[in-house]
């Protein structure tokens, strides 16, 4: 989230789409009921099925699933073509007005320019701002194709050698027209890719009517009627976004609206991820994922032969207009990256072996989830932890994670409860004889149940937050922590008798913890907040900090090894003042629900993201009853009721952009160069399983660079072959992923698989509510009780009649209900397709197709 | 024990007129406010009464419906029930009803009970059953016009919520408005529910498009310290069966009536209540499961 | 048949309810409520497992954590101080004393051998020196140093850690770690699913 649960309350517009929090968020959605109570806040919900958070609606749309670009798409149409746009937001805090080179192509056809249809990739570079000043009110001249070299970021950068031609880069100083008239400037480029988006367009698409299509872009955008800047709306959304081939660029659209509308940094506005499970920020946040490095450190590849050309790679040069400042915080990069590796490998990392940077793994590919599963399915993968991670039931198409696993040698499962990827070798179907082939060794252990282990979760509004102890855990199961360090430390004590290939970072992985064998939570966050390991001094305040004590926040950490932090992003979190993520103030000065002193947010204690924004040029609240931080002028500094997540001395007159963490300052409405894989500009493509052909381009109905798997597990459907339904999975209130099947409770409340079909469409095929269906996809079946409902309606997509279903994600083959042979033992995501969304690598769980019959 | 500051008794069952001691104390009438605009059928208030009343977890089976059971029964008091309303312009409007005691301000199922205590209404508005005194007669059942007291056949009880008078009495509020996520279900004075609701439906009317919106508080039974806020007052039996004008059957009217100057030939008039009963209520059968079709539309 | 007895009963018990009261035993009767379950049980302040709301909970267990007491769950409730769910929770969070004291839990340390139809048990240690054999004999026999240009790279492609939603961040430390000293590139997580 931008901003966060508390702040929507001070929203006066909420769109709710690609999510459903009244279900799987509920005490977070009293925050959008308050807005509603106490500002008469309106709220808009677009989901393919008419949820329980789309029964508080005031207008609820019911839209095709993956046709999220479309109807976002057409509200920028909307907002643009009448004038419903914060115009001085628009030049000043966004990349309007920047001007795109002239070899750059929208994509008519469904392709931008520098297309390479053998590999499926795009050669970005046309994909860039034009180097030059202020052509405001100049002509058009088209300009030589540049290629600009980035200069060097840090003194170690010197020793590189660049093997290959460089990439191309931003250019530092980009050229703009702040009349916003320029055909290439970034405004011109988007309202032409959007005219395209027309009310009819979003009919045909995503199957909503017109005149409620309509109505809604006239609510929405009303925030803005009349050039008024005082209202805010808020884009909420969740894993209904994400889960598409690509629901990156669905996110990116959302942002551009936001931005368009001036809605960005400011309170009861923003993009809002809901973020799924208690800990997902922070998984994401401490790179738990391939590709990235704790705090969003990219991973090193081959390519970076060492730390020098690494950090070159990966530190930002400020790429802007001429006159305007960017505070270019990644330009950071080499401190944190340094204390990283401090913490990592500490008195191992030096100067002298590029602090250890040869111990972390290179990666020039995608390792992500769906390509773990495929490459164990291929027998590359041999061995493979799960902590508190079902894999099986999560899928795309469980039954080839089932046969993957039988693949593997080794399966090492720390569970609380059975779970179907332990017992993956029993699954039903699978006989006692075809048991006895399955080779590989799967260890369970018993693990730690939340309120057995302390902590932190960082929720979705970045808070982190410690959580006690209140028992130990039951019987002979023990604690997460303990279980891993203990085996890393047995393979450690192997490799210090017996050699083995490489066994340098693992010999000096730090774990200099009181006791290694079971190091304690404290330690680790403290660990992660980092410390000096010298002297300190600031030169400009003299603070000065000595070796060994907590740092206060991330401007301390340094390049040269005088600190380390396992997580610069958290850094600020346990200071020498404690730990600030147990903090219990509940005082909120402002009425905003800042909470400044409850737990604490990254980064250091910002509530609201980007809040430079939430002021005009001259630093003075949009809106005088909302003010969150203002420019101070006798105090020559930004001052509020959040801390300014903003250079705090900065002075308006200096115009820099409210977005630090973008070189350009600024917001980004197009995507420079290679940061989405797909287009700078978010384009409609049918989901890989798709009832019609792209209306905006037949042609190039996908996205061109998604790829499809190739082994004989991956198949894909179509129309023809029958498969004329289309078909959403999501997640119920009163269940929790896989893990309360075992929770009677939960099982009472709602005890049995079940899909939810159209009263119409079952009336045609003669199903009745409760009698049993089967769901058949490309991949395999889904067998379970129908819900006949009128919450889901028949549409018209492309004049054709189509209709959805939804499926519940669930259950699986072993829990109460499944213990007690009452469901079919099928798993949702045995019907879904691996295909997964080129940016985030996320898999497309959401609108796909089935055929549906009576069992 | 019982906190008698907070928990005076007002009527006891079994007993004509007001209870000894009645009118001593100054307390204030507790009510229960559910904002049924605002509920997300979330059944946080199920669990939540399920788990702080430490009620046995029974068996259920897939209905159809997002409803967790067809009524609510003597361990599971607290239900949402779940409707789906097409409109006339053919969209359809999803309600949740959290279904539970109303705690009347004229409960017919005190009216209703023979049996010495085994049903007393505080001084605050709660209805509260003493399953210690209670016979089993399911007379309750018949004379509560909401079908909320449920007979379990182990026990020989009849058990219903108690609007966690153990909690209130110590000071708290309830487990189920504890729990609500939105704040759809708010506690406090009958006075001050009633300001929020009026409120509520106000702004539902003026800032909301719902003309119809309003306040559910029966006066037909002196009112309710479980009120509602509905988008359409007008048709309140579209929440589940939510009765418009709820009556106690006019046997147990009349029967307080006929006992009051003859407490002695108790056991005489049972019979003639019981009979009454029979002739105007008809015989008590097995709660009827409310058919699919009625509570979907 | 059933309502001709249940009529008859109702007035049998009735008539008895009379002759208890002829007594005119006039006692006042007061509620019987009972206790609260947890006005003496010890508060631990915990976070919600399940979505990223992070609602803050109160754990009540019985005993004053006094070392004989052994803790026992009996209720958990939302945390009215915090400032997000104000002491609120949905169903799930509502039946955490069911997550927390749950007979399915997992309790001892088991392995299905290769070609294995059921679990067997195995001792901490036991598991603990098994596993430690097979990450490093798996890594040794397929950790590419450098790639075909030549290149270093130092990874482990044949071993992957998959992660869970509810891992703490100074889990997913030491995760990050130990996995990527161990040269593990399928490092993933629910993150991305």
């Amino acid at each position: 989230m931008t901003n966060g649960w508390i702040d929507i309350k001070n929203t006066d517009m909420m769109l709710i789409m690609g999510g459903n929090p009244a279900e799987n968020h509920p005490c977070g959605f009293k925050w959008p009921i308050e807005a509603k109570l106490h500002r008469n806040a309106k709220t808009i919900v677009v989901d393919p099925r008419l949820t329980r958070t789309a029964a508080t609606a005031d207008l609820f749309l019911q839209i095709r699933a993956g046709s999220d670009i479309a109807f976002l798409g057409g509200l920028i149409h909307y907002a643009v073509e009448n004038n419903r746009i914060a115009h001085e937001y628009l030049v000043n805090y966004t990349n309007a007005a920047l001007i795109i080179k002239d070899k750059f192509k929208l994509p008519d056809d469904g392709l931008y320019s520098g297309f390479d249809p053998e590999r499926k990739t795009y050669d970005k570079s046309t994909w860039n701002y034009e180097e030059g000043g202020d052509l405001t009110g100049k002509p058009v001249e088209p300009t030589p194709a540049k290629q600009y070299e980035q200069p060097a970021p840090h003194p170690a950068a010197k020793r590189a050698v660049p093997a290959v031609p460089p990439p191309p880069a931003l250019p530092p100083k980009t050229a703009f027209d702040l009349s916003l008239q320029h055909p290439r400037c970034v405004f011109q480029l988007l309202k032409k890719q959007y005219e395209r988006y027309t009310p009819e367009m979003v009919e045909r698409i995503t199957g909503i009517p017109k005149d409620q299509f309509l109505k809604a872009a006239d609510m929405f955008t009303s925030v803005r009627k009349d050039g008024d800047m005082k209202k805010v709306a808020t884009i909420i959304y969740a894993v209904g976004w994400t889960q598409h081939s690509f629901g990156t660029q669905i996110i990116r659209t959302a942002a551009m609206l936001q931005l368009l509308l001036g809605n960005v940094g400011r309170a009861g506005g923003g993009v809002n991820a809901l973020r799924g499970h208690s800990n997902i920020q922070g998984a994401t946040d401490m790179a738990g994922v391939f590709d990235i490095l704790p705090g969003y450190l990219k991973v090193p590849t081959p390519a970076d032969t060492d730390f020098a050309a690494y950090l070159k790679r990966i530190t930002p040069n400020p790429a802007k207009p001429d006159p305007w400042d960017s505070f270019n915080y990644w330009s950071n990069t080499p401190k944190f990256a340094v204390s990283f590796l401090k913490a990592m490998y500490g008195p191992s990392a030096t100067k002298e072996n590029d602090w250890a940077f040869n111990y972390l793994p290179k990666a020039d590919r995608n390792y992500s989830w769906v390509n773990l599963w495929n490459e164990m399915y291929e027998g590359k993968v041999k061995g493979l932890f799960a902590f508190g991670m079902n894999g099986v039931m999560i899928g795309p198409d469980s039954q080839k994670n089932i046969d993957a696993l039988k693949k593997a040698d080794w399966l090492v499962v720390c569970e609380i409860y059975p779970d179907e990827t332990s017992e993956f070798w029993r699954a039903p179907g699978i006989s006692a004889d075809e048991m006895k082939k399955i080779n590989t060794t799967v260890y369970r252990l018993p693990g730690a149940g939340f309120a057995e282990k302390d902590g932190t979760f960082v929720n979705s509004a970045r808070w982190l937050q410690w959580k006690n102890v209140a028992l130990p855990p039951p019987g002979q199961a023990r604690l997460d922590q303990e279980i891993l360090a203990t085996i890393f430390l047995n393979v450690r004590e192997l490799y210090r008798k017996e050699g083995g290939k490489f066994p340098d970072p693992i010999l000096n992985a730090s774990f200099a913890y009181t006791n290694p064998y079971n190091p304690s939570l404290t330690e680790m966050a403290k660990e992660i907040n980092g410390k000096a390991l010298a002297d300190l001094t600031d030169p400009k305040t003299s603070v000065t900090i000595k070796a060994g004590q907590q740092l206060p926040g991330f401007s301390w950490l340094k390049d040269d090894g005088t600190t380390l932090s396992g997580n610069w992003l958290y850094c600020g979190s346990w200071t020498e003042a404690g730990a600030l993520t147990q903090r219990r103030g509940t005082e909120d000065p402002s009425g905003l629900g800042i909470y400044p002193n409850w737990a604490w947010s990254w980064p250091m204690n910002r509530r609201v993201l980007y809040n430079r924004a939430s002021c005009d040029l001259n630093g003075k609240p949009w809106d005088p009853s909302r003010r969150q931080v203002w420019w101070d002028e006798a105090k020559q500094s930004w001052v509020g009721n959040d801390i300014p997540d903003f250079k705090a001395d900065s002075p308006p007159k200096d115009h820099m952009g409210p977005f630090i963490m973008n070189p350009e300052g600024v917001g980004r409405l197009f995507v420079p160069l290679g940061a989405m894989a797909d287009g700078p500009f978010p384009e409609y493509y049918e989901p890989i399983e798709s009832p019609i052909a792209n209306v905006l381009h037949p042609n190039q109905s996908n996205n061109p660079v998604v790829k499809k798997y190739k082994t004989d597990a991956d198949k894909y459907g179509t129309v023809d072959q029958g498969y004329n339904v289309i078909c959403t999975t999501y997640r119920l209130t009163e269940h929790y992923h896989y893990w309360t099947k075992n929770n009677p409770m939960n099982v009472q409340l709602v005890p049995e698989p079940f899909v939810e079909v159209p009263a119409e469409l079952a009336d045609r095929m003669g199903i009745r509510g409760g009698e049993k269906v089967k769901v058949t996809s490309a991949r395999s079946h889904y067998i379970a009780k129908a819900m006949v409902t009128r919450r889901i309606r028949p549409m018209k997509i492309d004049g054709k009649e189509t209709f959805q279903i939804g499926i519940p994600i669930h259950w699986g083959f072993r829990g109460i209900a499944e213990d007690e042979d009452k469901t079919a033992k099928t798993l949702t995501n045995q019907l879904t397709p691996t295909v997964i969304d080129p940016n985030a690598y996320t898999p497309e769980f959401k609108g796909f197709l089935v055929k549906i019959e009576k069992v | 024990m019982s906190d008698r500051k907070t928990l005076q008794i007002k009527q006891i069952s079994g007993h004509s007129g007001p209870a000894a001691g009645f009118d001593m104390q100054r307390d204030y009438e507790v009510c229960k406010l559910i904002d049924t605009t605002i509920c997300i059928g979330c059944k946080a208030c199920e669990v939540a009464c399920v788990e702080w009343n430490d009620m046995p977890f029974t068996p259920t089976t897939f209905d159809n419906t997002y409803q967790t059971m067809p009524s609510t029964s003597y361990h599971f008091w607290n239900l949402i029930k779940f409707n789906e309303h097409q409109r006339e312009d053919g969209t359809v409007q999803w309600l949740m009803r959290k279904d539970q005691c109303m705690h009347c301000a004229d409960p017919g199922c005190l009216r209703a009970c023979p049996a010495d205590g085994a049903i007393v209404q505080y001084t605050n508005g709660i209805v509260d059953f003493q399953q210690e005194n209670c016979i089993g007669c399911e007379f309750c059942v018949s004379g509560c016009p909401y079908d909320i007291p449920k007979f379990n056949p182990a026990t020989k009880k009849v058990y219903k919520c108690t609007l966690c008078s153990d909690r209130v009495g110590q000071g708290l509020e309830p487990a189920c408005i504890k729990a609500c996520p939105t704040g759809c279900l708010k506690f406090g004075s009958k006075d001050d529910m009633k300001f929020i609701a009026e409120e509520r439906a106000k702004q539902l009317r003026e800032n909301f498009g719902f003309e119809k919106a309003g306040v559910y508080d029966p006066q037909s039974i002196g009112g309710t310290h479980v009120v509602y806020v509905l988008h359409d007052a007008e048709n309140p039996e579209r929440y589940g069966g939510l009765p418009k004008n709820p009556v106690i059957p006019w046997s147990y009217t009349v029967w307080k009536w006929l006992f009051k100057p003859v407490l002695g030939t108790f056991a005489l008039f049972g019979l003639l209540g019981v009979l009454l009963h029979y002739v105007t209520v008809g015989p008590r059968r097995a709660q009827p499961e409310p058919p699919i079709k009625e509570r979907e539309s | 048949m059933e309502f001709s007895r249940r009529t008859f009963l109702k007035g049998a018990v009735l008539g008895g309810a009379g002759f208890s009261t002829l007594g005119f035993d006039l006692t006042p009767v007061y509620a019987q409520t009972q206790s609260l379950k947890i006005s003496r049980a010890s508060e631990t302040r915990s976070t919600c497992p399940y979505c990223s709301v992070s609602c803050g909970v109160i754990i009540y267990t019985l005993g004053d954590k006094a070392k004989n007491a052994i803790p026992q769950v009996v209720h958990v409730e939302g945390d009215p101080d915090h400032p997000i769910n104000r002491g609120t929770l949905c169903p799930k969070g509502s039946s955490l004393e069911q997550d927390i004291l749950n007979d399915r839990r997992l309790l001892k340390p088991q392995v299905r051998r290769p070609g294995g139809t059921d679990w067997e048990d195995i001792a901490w240690e036991q598991a603990y020196a098994e596993i430690a054999q097979r990450v490093k004999k798996t890594r040794d026999d397929s950790f590419i140093e450098k790639d075909a240009s030549g290149k270093t790279v130092n990874r482990c492609e044949t071993i992957g850690f998959t992660g869970g939603c509810t891992d703490t961040n100074e889990f997913n430390y030491l995760v990050v770690k130990t996995m990527r000293s161990l040269g593990v590139c399928y490092l993933e997580n629910q993150a991305r699913v």
